[in-house]
């Protein structure tokens, strides 16, 4: 017994697990493969875009999925190499 | 002819009670005088013997019988105190491939034909034993703790029971119930632990039974006693009695027993919590 309980303050871990859970849970079952083929090959098509114009590494194009609620993102990260390495 | 009830026990996680469960429910159900079959899937993990207190009488197990190396009435250990109660053990070999598919049908079949009910304790895990052990399940008792990571693999189990059993591919549905284990109604209550609503919320399965956490549970299995049969009025016995009446189509509200507390009790709970 802690001394905020002494005040019936409520603990709020509880609902803060449902609601991560019931995010997650979502995602999962939704998931069905598809997220990890397409950010494959948007992946190998961004690539080619941009290696016509800029000598890149393949690995420093990185893409990142964020669902929060309905909104899903997708973020793009490039590395260019600088223009003395180039 | 097949008249007995398949039911896996099955909870994706491991250590959330499958097998204390399953020792319960099969006891409850053959106090109330059926057939009782308790079968062990966990093939390398065994201890539904040692939680049934049948260990030193084991002779014969699952694999024997699947392999052909000795007939399901030779495997069969009965229960010491009641006598309309069998467990078929686990083997302790470490051959993980040694269930097969088609072993397991001919045994479940065969079981079907001597007994009422057949409790089936999955291992934890989503691999082979897991979805043998529920592959010719008639009904599915899912065990959670109210914890994050228990009701996200529950979840998953879920999603297999739907998808990789019998019934499934029959295109039927497998009724599902939930047992939720090792709850503390007063942490459920001061909002620091999930409450059984909360759980059936995230899962969508009609709750069976609510165990409290108890001390009683590892008494029983210290001694080889089923929760049920060591001490019927401790509050975990009296929840699978309960669960096991819902089990057997009562329509009775879920309670969750509590263990009865005097003020001195009360007292010292609250200083160590």
């Amino acid at each position: 017994m802690n001394i905020l309980s002494l005040f019936g303050k409520r603990g709020e871990s509880a609902s803060v697990a449902k609601n991560r859970l019931q995010i997650l849970l979502a995602h999962e079952r939704a998931d069905d493969g598809s997220d990890a083929v397409l950010i494959s090959s948007l992946r190998e098509d961004i690539l080619a875009v941009v290696a016509k114009r800029v000598a890149i590494d393949p690995d420093s194009v990185r893409l990142e999925m964020d669902r929060t609620g309905d909104v899903t993102t997708l973020g793009i990260d490039i590395e260019l190499p600088s223009a003395k390495a180039s | 002819m097949s008249n007995a009830t398949v039911v896996v026990v099955t909870s994706g996680k491991g250590g959330v009670g499958k097998t204390t469960t399953t020792a319960a429910i099969a006891s409850a159900l053959a106090k109330e005088g059926y057939q009782v079959c308790a079968i062990d899937f966990d093939v390398g993990l065994r201890n539904l013997d040692l939680i049934m207190g049948a260990e030193r009488r084991v002779v014969f197990d699952l694999v024997n019988v699947v392999r052909g190396e000795a007939s399901i009435k030779q495997a069969l250990v009965r229960d010491k105190k009641l006598n309309n109660l069998y467990l078929l053990p686990a083997s302790q070999t470490r051959d993980k491939d040694a269930l097969t598919e088609e072993g397991v049908a001919s045994v479940i079949s065969e079981l079907r034909m001597y007994f009422d009910w057949v409790i089936c304790d999955s291992p934890a895990g989503i691999e082979r034993g897991a979805t043998l052990a529920m592959r010719h399940a008639d009904e599915a008792i899912i065990v959670s703790n109210p914890e994050v990571s228990s009701v996200r693999d529950c979840d998953r189990i879920i999603g297999l029971l739907d998808a990789k059993t019998k019934i499934a591919e029959d295109g039927g549905r497998m009724p599902k119930h939930l047992m939720i284990t090792r709850y503390d109604t007063e942490r459920a209550k001061t909002g620091d632990m999930l409450a059984t609503d909360d759980v059936v919320d995230i899962l969508s399965v009609p709750l069976i039974g609510v165990v409290p956490e108890s001390k009683d549970v590892l008494k029983a299995s210290n001694v080889g006693l089923p929760i049920t049969l060591s001490d019927e009025n401790s509050p975990a016995a009296k929840a699978y009695t309960e669960a096991v009446r819902r089990l057997l189509g009562e329509n009775i509200p879920v309670t969750i027993p509590e263990e009865k507390k005097g003020l001195f009790g009360k007292f010292f709970k609250g200083r160590a919590a």
